[in-house]
């Protein structure tokens, strides 16, 4: 049994957060043998949403965890500790529209606020507001691409890496609100009661050298 | 049918119950030996009151207007209400006065957090006995009754809430920079903190100290690392360590130089207590000098506050391993 225990996220950022464990002497094999398999204790790692990370962490339920900078933005009430930017899992929050028209401006000037669909209500939220726009936030779960070309949101909110989704879709990025990156994040009291061994883990990632240049 | 209970309340059966009192009675029995009364005040209070100790009302969550208009405000905390008792009740009587209590508290919970919006702190307000001897005398009546409550692994997080700020101050940090350090430094997000203290204009010793601060806790040697701009503080919680070791309880101690606690009447030293058995801090409390100042009576104050429900959590986590 490992004397910490690290949530890692299935999903996007999975595969390089498993190469990193490998670099820093973790052997993932069974993770990456096992699809199903949610619980490593023999290497203290457990997989899971990458949306729920921040919840096994904040709980205790795990010492560590890696999860995207979204995440965290989302769900800011978490009371995590963020530890480092791991650098890799780059995505760009951006604002998205039909191609062509005003899409956003048409509807503020004449409606008074614009229609957002996202999976990212707070971030979307809080963008708009400090921008000096109101927007109606509509909350989706799933391909959020399909809420402008309906008529259901004049725009959307959305993180992408590469716009292929966006593209494929017709819709245009208009704004950037921001660059994501995976972060490591830590629970309050396990940071204190662990302190020793999760700053080794954190100096040996610093070692690594893959820690985003500021 | 089912008729429902606000989320973040609950319902208390005879099992629970009985260990709940339990518990409670052994931390008494520790408190009580040491002088301390137990008092009660309203669950309800002006809100103007509250609002005079934290401008926040220490956070309340709950309000409601009364027949004239007035808001009231259910407690967040016990704190502000006995500052407000001692300046009203105790105007003549000579400190120090020591008081604790078991009271509810209500706050509003953030989201589907799974945190309770009512809950029972038990806690113990030391006033008229400034640092170090204050600090160290609360804590160490709180490590001692929760040994008396039966739990052996807790330890408790000690540093100075006003340390950071302090040290941003004697940097010469611009004014205009050490809000946004202070609220990183309070969210926990070190990452921000690293960024936004790199692009300070200050000598490099000075920005590695600013980085390297939040991050150091441990024994008494990390209290050896952050001298200098910061030693007066540094002082007093070598100080109160070395009362702690008198008692004998100081190996339960880890410094944390960069907690910080969210309510707003911490003057300096803060401290947080933590169990294996639980991921969320059992407890907390600290040092605030200028509280019962508000209230028209300067005194110095320290205090604490127990989440009884989380020590119990931690109590049966303590006996399944035996």
């Amino acid at each position: 049994m490992s004397e910490l225990m690290i949530a890692v996220p299935r999903g996007a950022l999975f595969g390089e957060s498993l190469d990193l464990l490998d670099r820093l002497g973790i052997d993932t094999t069974p993770v990456r043998d096992n699809d199903r398999r949610l619980i490593f204790p023999e290497i203290g790692v457990i997989t899971m949403r990458p949306s729920d990370v921040a919840a096994y962490v904040e709980h205790g339920a795990a010492d560590l965890g890696i999860t995207g900078k979204d995440v965290l933005l989302e769900q800011a009430e978490r009371e995590v500790y963020e530890l480092l930017d791991l650098g890799y899992g780059a995505c760009r929050m951006v604002v998205a529209a039909r191609d062509g028209d005003d899409p956003l401006g048409e509807p503020l000037r004449r409606r008074g606020s614009v229609r957002i669909a996202t999976k990212y209500p707070r971030i979307a939220g809080e963008y708009f507001t400090s921008t000096g726009r109101q927007a109606e936030i509509v909350e989706v779960k799933g391909s959020v691409e399909l809420a402008p070309l309906t008529g259901l949101a004049d725009a959307i909110v959305d993180l992408t890496a590469t716009g292929t989704t966006l593209r494929e879709n017709h819709l245009v990025e208009r704004e950037q609100i921001g660059v994501m990156t995976a972060r490591l994040i830590a629970n309050p009291v396990a940071h204190k009661l662990k302190a020793a061994a999760i700053d080794a883990f954190v100096e040996r990632i610093r070692g690594l050298d893959i820690v985003a240049p500021r | 049918m089912i008729h429902p209970v606000p989320p973040g309340t609950r319902d208390v059966l005879p099992d629970e119950m009985r260990e709940l009192r339990s518990l409670t009675e052994r931390l008494l029995s520790v408190w009580g030996d040491a002088g301390y009364g137990e008092v009660w005040t309203p669950t309800l209070e002006y809100e103007e009151v509250l609002q005079r100790g934290d401008r926040r009302a220490a956070g309340a969550g709950f309000r409601t207007f009364d027949d004239h208009g007035n808001v009231l405000a259910l407690r967040s905390d016990m704190t502000i209400p006995i500052a407000r008792m001692v300046a009203n009740r105790y105007q003549h009587v000579e400190p120090p006065i020591r008081l604790c209590y078991f009271s509810h508290a209500y706050r509003m919970v953030k989201g589907r957090s799974g945190q309770p919006r009512e809950f029972l702190q038990g806690g113990l307000e030391l006033i008229g006995v400034p640092a170090p001897h204050g600090d160290a005398e609360v804590i160490a009546l709180v490590l001692e009754a929760l040994s008396a409550a039966g739990l052996g692994r807790h330890r408790l997080g000690l540093g100075d809430g006003a340390l950071y700020g302090r040290l941003l101050e004697n940097l010469e940090v611009p004014e205009a920079e050490r809000g946004p350090l202070l609220e990183a430094l309070a969210r926990r997000d070190l990452v921000e903190l690293g960024t936004r203290v790199d692009r300070l204009r200050v000598s490099p010793a000075s920005r590695a100290l600013l980085e390297r601060l939040p991050r150091l806790r441990g024994g008494i040697e990390v209290l050896g690392q952050a001298d200098g701009p910061v030693s007066a503080a540094v002082e007093n919680l070598r100080a109160v360590y070395e009362l702690l070791a008198e008692r004998g309880v100081a190996d339960r101690v880890i410094f944390d130089l960069g907690l910080v606690r969210e309510l707003g009447y911490y003057t300096g030293m803060v401290f947080e207590v933590y169990d294996p058995a639980v991921g969320f801090a059992v407890g907390g409390g600290g040092r605030y000098d200028d509280l019962l100042g508000r209230f028209g009576r300067e005194l110095p104050a320290c205090g604490v506050g127990l989440d009884v429900h989380r020590v119990h959590i931690a109590q049966l986590e303590e006996e399944r391993q035996k």
